[in-house]
């Protein structure tokens, strides 16, 4: 590697706000699901890997959806942004355009109910789509340091040897990542449930590990009051028998380094490091389920600035995402067998001693930089764009939060 | 790390204060393992990812694995016996599967071999 490469390895697209995107997607965004038809016809006409659909289904206003979709919309990777209203829903659609302007990206509106019904709308979100792309192909990337990649991680589908293989060679990835200066989050505390005191040891500051204990209790009482935890048949078919022990296993994900920080979806890490993203809502449980499956978690650690997510997986999840590409690490052997097509890497080769769990985790490594350098992952070659918003409600995160700003 | 080397390294111990081993490829009832001095027959399959008792523990004892308490027995269990939902529970949320609360009223004990079995064919 030349000294230039060493320093911005990468290849990025650089936005208004300084960050870079590492894909140049146009999304085409429902603000209800009354619009959502509409938006998926016009996405369908493209058929390409760049142009995703993303959106919020519900009527009734929430803030949380609101910023998400303010965060999502200006997410680095993303290039340009059509959005598509019904007309009577309560997104504040005029507000949610102009911030997508202001941050300096090609944006429409197309309002169905003013625009003539379903097929003129369709016609024109195609031709705005159309324009916007040749807008954005004339962009031409920048080089891209490590300290501006932000990946994430999170665990699907997860069995017995999710929690030997697959994600501790993730959490070995995750050192080398943080060492080189990029930030890395991991999530869903309440599969950190029996984890909360070791990993109150590794924040950087005494005041941050109360919080993250805080938060782990938070995450076991809204469980408790959904009456579940965390906790699929799946994973007990796979040999997981308790909540603890996924996640423990599950833990291993998030490698050695230091936690320098607890966010929330939305909230991005200010510098490099090792970041808890805090998933579960505040207050009294008021919408269900924190998250009602794994695309909730992928989509707000998006929302917090991932450019990648790595997806460890026992039982053999095939998803991806819009907006952001998605690797999976596959855990078992077996499953690798059935689902190779699907999993970018066989972590399940370290149970039968072919890989040590740090030459996994060097591969996966690897996997990273070519993956944010241009090359597709399996999930987003295979066309996944996998993509949930749903009502919740969070309080803004405290000062003890986020020690490195303070500094 | 004695237990490690067994049966064509069928089993790992991930932690030297563990109570449990893990199977590193699914194993049929009537395999031979060695755990340590000891060789004794699997009573049970035991698939991939699944835990087998290290020694003879009794109820109420917490079943190590990684080296930290993952829940407790709810039932004796000898050396080489299938550690699973039917003899052992969360010290957190104890009522955390869809599974057991949908199927309370057979026995998981019963019907859940069956499924790892069929499921994880070796």
């Amino acid at each position: 590697m030349s000294p230039t490469q060493q320093q911005a390895p990468l290849q990025g697209y650089l936005r208004q706000d300084g960050r870079k995107g590492i894909r140049n997607v146009v999304l085409v965004a429902y603000l209800v699901e009354c619009a959502h038809h509409v938006s998926r016809k016009i996405v369908q006409h493209f058929d390409d890997l760049d142009v995703h659909l993303i959106g919020f289904p519900g009527c009734f206003p929430n803030d949380y959806a609101s910023d998400m979709m303010k965060a999502l919309c200006t997410h680095p990777n993303v290039g340009g942004v059509l959005l598509v209203s019904l007309g009577c829903e309560s997104m504040d659609r005029d507000e949610l355009r102009e911030q997508i302007a202001d941050s300096g990206r090609p944006v429409d509106l197309l309002v169905i109910q003013e625009n003539g019904g379903t097929a003129s709308t369709v016609a024109r979100g195609i031709q705005s789509v159309g324009a916007m792309r040749d807008q954005m192909a004339q962009q031409t990337p920048v080089p891209m340091a490590m300290s501006e990649l932000v990946v994430g991680t999170i665990c699907g589908g997860s069995d017995g040897t999710s929690g030997i293989t697959a994600n501790p060679a993730v959490g070995r990835c995750f050192d080398h990542l943080v060492e080189d200066g990029a930030a890395c989050m991991f999530e869903e505390t309440g599969e950190l449930i029996g984890c909360e005191n070791i990993m109150a040891e590794r924040a950087v500051t005494p005041e941050l590990g109360q919080q993250i204990q805080d938060c782990v209790a938070k995450a076991e009482r809204y469980y408790r009051t959904m009456g579940f935890g965390s906790f699929a048949p799946g994973n007990a078919d796979g040999g997981l028998t308790t909540l603890e022990e996924k996640s423990m296993g599950a833990y291993s994900k998030s490698g050695a380094s230091p936690i320098s920080g607890l966010i929330k979806p939305g909230d991005t890490p200010p510098t490099g490091g090792l970041y808890l993203l805090d998933v579960v809502p505040d207050g009294e449980p008021r919408f269900g389920f924190p998250n009602i499956a794994d695309n909730a978690e992928i989509v707000e650690m998006i929302a917090s600035g991932c450019h990648l997510t790595l997806f460890t997986t026992g039982r053999g999840s095939v998803v991806g995402s819009a907006i952001s590409p998605v690797i999976k690490v596959c855990a078992n052997p077996e499953t690798y067998e059935k689902l190779s097509g699907d999993m970018d890497i066989n972590a399940g080769r370290i149970l039968g001693g072919e890989a040590s769990l740090d030459e996994v985790g060097e591969e996966i490594y690897r996997r990273v930089l070519a993956v944010a350098s241009g090359e597709r992952s399996l999930s987003e070659e295979l066309g996944h764009q996998e993509f949930i918003l749903t009502y919740k409600s969070f309080e803004p995160i405290g000062p003890a939060c986020l020690p490195v700003r303070q500094v | 790390m004695n237990d490690k080397a067994t049966a064509n390294k069928a089993l790992i111990l991930l932690h030297p204060s563990d109570n449990v081993l893990v199977a590193t490829r699914s194993l049929s009832a009537g395999t031979t393992v060695t755990l340590g001095e000891r060789s004794l027959v699997l009573p049970e399959p035991l698939a991939v990812g699944h835990k087998m008792a290290r020694w003879d523990m009794t109820t109420g004892e917490k079943i190590v694995k990684y080296g930290a308490p993952i829940g407790s027995l709810l039932a004796p269990v000898a050396a080489g016996a299938w550690v699973h939902m039917h003899n052992m529970t969360s010290d957190y949320l104890a009522s955390h599967t869809r599974r057991r609360e949908g199927r309370a009223a057979t026995s998981s004990a019963s019907s859940t071999p069956t499924t790892a079995s069929q499921e994880s064919p070796s």
